[in-house]
């Protein structure tokens, strides 16, 4: 705390640098191979037989399960860069963001291809009468705009402002991924339960910081010169 | 090692058949004998043949049994966890040995049954039977057992006896998923007189000519090849004859998903998924399920002028 006589100057400008644009090119990489390590063990499993007695559930599950995990690594990167200050870490986002399309793809054809094997009859009768599958196909639809626009020429056609407004429905698609999962299981919750407590830590955290800020805003008008007090919010 | 497949040119001589001690005591001997022992305790788990004789069945289907491995490494059984290989990790406490069924309720001799006694109780039989899972799942299983009806038979049931109720093992020391309240434990289950008398109606002791391992539900399980497989109640301490429809632990747990009678039925769908197909495992494509699980010639009278959506 400290009173508003000095007002808390930018934390950018004194931060440390973070790290150079090469070792952000080697952190991305070795991103890169880390989100493809799963694929890359269930393809061996797969090879070898030794996904267990029914691999295509397997196969299923893991994907779905990678989807749901990259996506709240994805929504972690902003609290995490408030809470270290490591700015840098947004420049890995984009590439966590699209692993999610990734396997939310491979989950969506492994039930078109592998379970239901094309019919589209049983398909299209799914997604209307099962609600999980109805959530879970809503999600992946609400994912396309988000791949689509996830380069910099997105940012610059739609304007930043416009671009954020519309990457912000991937907080209603985490709760529809959640719920998907939810609804799926037959009885004993407790890995949804997880997934769903941690996505609402991540946007919890959100919304507190949000608040803060409106009171931070509000905070100047209601108490006269001199008196008033800032909270300085770690950054 | 050496390992001697079973067949007709090489018939198993009476002398290289472990006693019944040794087999079961093979794993504490192992455990007591730390590594070194395995050595010596390998050899006496071959050519173990619990059964004397195994009658073939006019009941049993020709289609292919599913691998051995796969029916014993892949389970649903909440006990011992929720994943399908949660049972074969977490069995290792389980004793099947002493074990005891205690039948009662609306009959002339209610009795307590050894396991070893409920073995030479009736000539086994090896029943291949089609097992359908709620889940959308499928497997031919090769069972060993004899029809419950021989069992209910020595108790002599009252004429007011109408349900049959079943109750599985719940031993928290040995069963780490009953810590979790899945269901409400112990797990039962529910028959009516007439589906428990049906000759296809089996009590399993066996599987693939062995005794039954704790993950299907040693010492013993009942086996209702027309019905979803969680019907099928493991490890049966307690056989009650009953004038009321017992409670059972999937209908507790969710009454609109699981009902009484979960007879296999293509037609009548779970609230959350199909229920018209089927993956029968180690297969790619999916197959129709058929009603009864493609028992309906033997059972189908049984619900003659029942509304099948009403009691699912």
């Amino acid at each position: 705390m400290q009173t508003a006589t000095r007002r808390p100057t930018a934390p950018a400008r004194n931060a440390p640098r973070g790290p150079s644009n090469a070792q952000i090119t080697l952190a991305k990489l070795a991103l890169f191979v880390l989100c493809l390590l799963p694929l890359g063990w269930y393809l061996n499993g797969l090879w070898h037989d030794q996904l267990g007695a029914n691999p295509i559930e397997a196969i299923t599950r893991a994907s779905g399960e990678w989807t749901l995990r990259l996506l709240l690594a994805t929504l972690a990167v902003t609290p995490l860069r408030r809470l270290t200050g490591w700015h840098w870490l947004i420049r890995l986002r984009r590439m966590l963001g699209l692993f999610v399309f990734f396997y939310a793809s491979l989950h969506l054809a492994t039930y078109v291809w592998l379970d239901q094997f094309f019919d589209w009859a049983a398909i299209a009768k799914d997604i209307v009468k099962r609600p999980f599958i109805t959530i879970g196909f809503a999600a992946f639809v609400l994912l396309v705009p988000l791949a689509a626009t996830s380069c910099n020429f997105a940012i610059r056609r739609l304007g930043g402002r416009r671009w954020q407004a519309l990457h912000r429905s991937v907080y209603a698609i985490g709760v529809l991924a959640v719920l998907h999962f939810w609804w799926l299981v037959k009885r004993d919750v407790t890995e949804p339960l997880i997934y769903g407590l941690i996505l609402a830590l991540l946007l919890g955290a959100r919304a507190w910081w949000r608040e803060q800020e409106r009171r931070r805003q509000l905070a100047p008008r209601a108490a006269p010169l001199g008196k008033r007090i800032i909270p300085i919010v770690q950054r | 090692m050496l390992i001697r497949i079973q067949d007709d040119a090489h018939p198993i001589v009476p002398s290289e058949i472990t006693s019944e001690s040794l087999y079961r005591g093979r794993r504490d001997f192992i455990r007591a004998a730390g590594l070194g022992g395995i050595a010596f305790a390998a050899p006496a788990a071959f050519g173990a043949a619990p059964f004397s004789s195994i009658q073939k069945s006019p009941f049993s289907t020709d289609e292919k049994p599913t691998p051995q491995n796969s029916i014993i490494s892949y389970n649903n059984y909440y006990e011992f966890g929720t994943s399908k290989d949660d049972p074969a990790r977490n069995v290792g406490r389980f004793k099947t040995r002493p074990w005891t069924v205690r039948v009662e309720g609306l009959c002339a001799k209610p009795r307590t049954f050894a396991i070893d006694d409920l073995l030479k109780l009736a000539p086994i039989e090896e029943r291949i039977y089609r097992m359908r899972c709620v889940e959308g799942w499928s497997m031919v299983i090769p069972w060993n057992g004899f029809p419950l009806a021989s069992l209910l038979k020595q108790v002599e049931p009252l004429g007011s006896a109408k349900f049959v109720e079943f109750t599985s093992a719940a031993d928290r020391a040995s069963m780490p998923g009953l810590a979790l309240p899945v269901l409400d434990w112990p797990y039962t289950e529910g028959l009516r007189l007439d589906e428990a008398m049906h000759p296809l109606t089996l009590l399993a002791l066996g599987l693939y000519g062995e005794e039954l391992l704790a993950q299907n539900g040693a010492p013993l399980r009942l086996v209702v090849p027309w019905k979803y497989g969680f019907k099928g109640a493991k490890s049966l301490v307690r056989i009650r004859l009953t004038d009321k429809q017992p409670g059972t632990a999937w209908n507790k747990a969710a009454p609109n998903e699981y009902g009484f009678y979960s007879n296999v039925n293509p037609e009548v769908d779970h609230p959350r998924w199909s229920q018209a197909s089927e993956r029968r495992l180690g297969e790619f494509g999916k197959r129709k399920t058929l009603p009864f699980n493609g028992y309906a010639e033997q059972v189908a009278k049984l619900y003659d002028g029942m509304d099948l959506r009403k009691f699912y």
